[in-house]
C-alpha cells in the first residue's frame, strides 16, 4: 500500500504541493489528473523517493521514504518501475542493454536467460528482434514500449507512468493504453499514472485522483470523477475553459 | 550589493565544497559496498587513456621542445648549454608534465563526463538509474573515478618521455648540444623523487577531473543551456583546482620527499 501524507513540496517560490494526501491500495489501477504543471508528475515523483517533500511522509508498504538513505532506498525502489514522460531510453547502450540492465547489474541471471527473458519482454510490447538498435533509432511510441519493456522484465509491484501518451499520435496512444491495461491485468501490479489526457484515463484506470492547488481534490471510481457535477472536476474533464484564459 | 554579491558567491562556493565532498565520500562508499563493474571500467579507461594519447603526446612534445630552446637561449649566454637537458628533465617530471597533460585531460575527458552526465539528468535517465534500483554512483562516478585516476598518471608518464624526447631531438640536432653531457647532466639532475612527484600529483589531478566532471553533471539543472554551462563549470573549476593545488602540492611533497 502506498500512503502519502500531507505532503508539501516547494521549488523556489513556487509551491507545487500543498498538502497533498492519498492512498493506494495493492492491485488498483489509478490515474492522477490535473493541469499541466500542477505538479502531478511531482507527485509521483514523491511516491518513489525521486524527490523528497519538505514536510510530510511518503510510505510504501509502511515503510517511510522519507527517513531513508539513498542506499537504503535502492531495496525499495526494487519494487517500482517507471515509465518516463520521454521515456528515459539509456542512449548509449542499444535496445537489449537497456531491457537486460536490471538483470545485468543484479549478476542473478546467466547471460542464455536474459537473451530469453528480454526477449520476452519485447515481445510482450510487441516490438520483437529489435535487441540491437539504439534509441535514436526508435520513434516516440517504441521509446515507451522499450521502457515499459526495460521495466517489466524484473517483474516490479508497482508501476508509475508519467504521461504516457504525451507526444504519441491517437493510435500510439491508444496502443500504450492497452499496453498498460493488459500488464495490470496481467502482472496483478498496482498501476499508477499521471496524465492530462481524459481519453488514455477512462482507458487505464478503475480509480481517478484530480490534483488541483496543490492537494487532492477529488477521488473515486474513473466512471463516477468523469460523470461528476463538481465544477471544478467538469471543467477539467470536458476540457471546458475558465473564464480568463490561462496559458 | 557587492557585498551581497560576494556573500552569495562564497556561500555557493563553500557549498560546492561539501557537494564535491559528499560525492567523494560516497564514491569510496560505493568502492566498500560493491565490486566495481570491470567492464564499465575498461571502457572508461579506453576512452580516458586511448583516447587520450594524440592530445597528451601533442602537448608533452610540444612543451619539451620549447622549455629545450627557452633554457638554451638564457643558458647559452652563460655557457651551460649542457644543463638543458636537466631543467627540462625536473621541470617536465615535477611540474609541466603532471599540470599541462592533466589539463589537456581536463579539456577533453572532465567536459565531456560533464556534458554526459548533464545529459543524462536533464534527460531522466539519473532518475531511470534511480528507479532502476542503481545507485548513480556506483554506475557512473565510480568507473570515471577509478580510470581516471588510473590514466592520468600513465598518461602524464607518456607526455613526461616524450617531451624529453623531443627535448633531447631540439637540444642536440638543431641547438647543437653535446648529446653525451645532455644525458649526463639529465640524469644527474634527475632524481626519482621528482619522478614520484609529477605521478603522485597526476594521480590526485585525475581523481579531481572526474569528481569535478560527475559532480558539475549530476548536479546540472535545466535543458540544453544547463548541459553547456555544467561543461564550461567543470573545464574551469578542474582547471583552477589543478593550478591552485599544484602549489601546494610543490611544497608538501618537496618537504615530504625531503624529511
Amino acid at each position: 500500500m502506498i500512503e502519502v501524507r500531507n505532503v508539501w513540496k516547494r521549488f523556489g517560490t513556487q509551491e507545487v504541493l500543498r498538502g497533498a494526501s492519498l492512498c493506494i491500495d495493492r492491485g488498483e489501477a489509478v490515474v492522477i489528473i490535473g493541469r499541466s504543471g500542477g505538479g502531478k508528475s511531482v507527485l509521483l515523483k514523491h511516491l518513489v523517493a525521486l524527490l523528497q517533500p519538505d514536510s510530510g511522509e511518503v510510505r510504501v508498504d509502511g515503510q517511510n521514504l522519507c527517513a531513508l538513505t539513498e542506499r537504503e532506498l535502492l531495496v525499495v525502489r526494487r519494487k517500482f518501475g517507471m515509465l518516463f514522460q520521454g521515456a528515459a531510453l539509456f542512449d548509449s547502450l542499444t535496445v537489449f542493454e537497456n531491457v537486460a540492465f536490471v538483470l545485468q547489474r543484479e549478476r542473478t541471471h546467466s547471460a542464455e536467460e536474459i537473451r530469453r527473458l528480454v526477449a520476452e519482454a519485447l515481445e510482450w510490447v510487441e516490438l520483437p528482434g529489435i535487441e540491437s538498435k539504439k534509441p535514436s533509432e526508435l520513434s516516440g511510441g517504441m521509446r515507451k514500449r522499450v521502457g515499459l519493456a526495460r521495466t517489466l522484465v524484473y517483474r516490479p509491484e508497482i508501476l508509475l507512468y508519467d504521461e504516457p501518451t504525451t507526444g504519441l499520435d491517437p493510435v500510439a496512444s491508444a496502443n500504450i493504453d492497452g499496453l498498460i491495461r493488459r500488464v495490470w491485468e496481467e502482472f496483478k501490479v498496482t498501476s499508477i499514472a499521471v496524465t492530462h489526457d481524459m481519453a488514455s484515463a477512462r482507458r487505464i484506470s478503475n480509480r481517478i485522483l484530480m490534483l488541483h492547488e496543490g492537494a487532492i481534490y477529488a477521488d473515486g471510481p474513473t466512471a463516477e470523477i468523469l460523470a461528476s457535477t463538481d465544477p471544478v472536476v467538469n471543467h477539467f474533464v470536458n476540457g471546458i475553459p475558465s473564464g480568463k484564459p490561462t496559458f | 550589493m557587492v557585498l551581497a554579491l560576494l556573500q552569495t558567491r562564497i556561500r555557493n562556493f563553500v557549498r560546492e565544497l561539501g557537494e564535491l565532498a559528499e560525492l567523494t565520500g560516497e564514491a569510496f562508499a560505493s568502492l566498500r559496498h560493491q565490486r566495481p563493474s570491470w567492464h564499465d571500467f575498461i571502457a572508461q579507461l579506453h576512452f580516458v587513456g586511448v583516447k587520450s594519447q594524440s592530445v597528451v603526446i601533442t602537448t608533452g612534445a610540444a612543451t619539451g621542445m620549447v622549455l629545450c630552446a627557452q633554457t638554451y637561449f638564457q643558458f647559452h649566454k652563460v655557457k651551460m648549454d649542457t644543463a638543458t637537458g636537466a631543467v627540462v628533465s625536473v621541470g617536465m617530471s615535477s611540474e609541466l608534465g603532471p599540470v599541462l597533460a592533466c589539463l589537456m585531460l581536463t579539456a577533453r575527458v572532465g567536459a565531456a563526463m560533464a556534458a554526459e552526465l548533464g545529459t543524462m539528468k536533464v534527460t531522466e535517465q539519473i532518475d531511470a538509474l534511480r528507479t532502476l534500483a542503481t545507485h548513480p554512483v556506483d554506475y557512473l562516478v565510480v568507473p570515471r573515478f577509478l580510470a581516471c585516476t588510473a590514466a592520468a598518471p600513465l598518461l602524464t608518464a607518456e607526455a613526461v618521455v616524450v617531451g624529453i624526447i623531443a627535448s633531447w631531438l631540439v637540444g642536440v640536432h638543431l641547438l647543437g648540444i653535446d648529446s653525451a653531457y645532455y644525458l649526463a647532466n639529465m640524469n644527474r639532475y634527475t632524481s626519482p623523487e621528482d619522478i614520484m612527484t609529477g605521478l603522485i600529483k597526476a594521480t590526485l589531478f585525475g581523481a579531481a577531473i572526474a569528481l569535478v566532471g560527475c559532480h558539475k553533471g549530476l548536479s546540472c539543472r535545466g535543458g540544453a543551456e544547463g548541459v553547456g554551462r555544467a561543461t564550461t563549470e567543470s573545464v574551469v573549476t578542474s582547471s583552477i583546482t589543478i593550478l591552485v593545488s599544484n602549489f601546494f602540492l610543490t611544497l608538501f611533497l618537496t618537504r615530504l620527499f625531503k624529511s
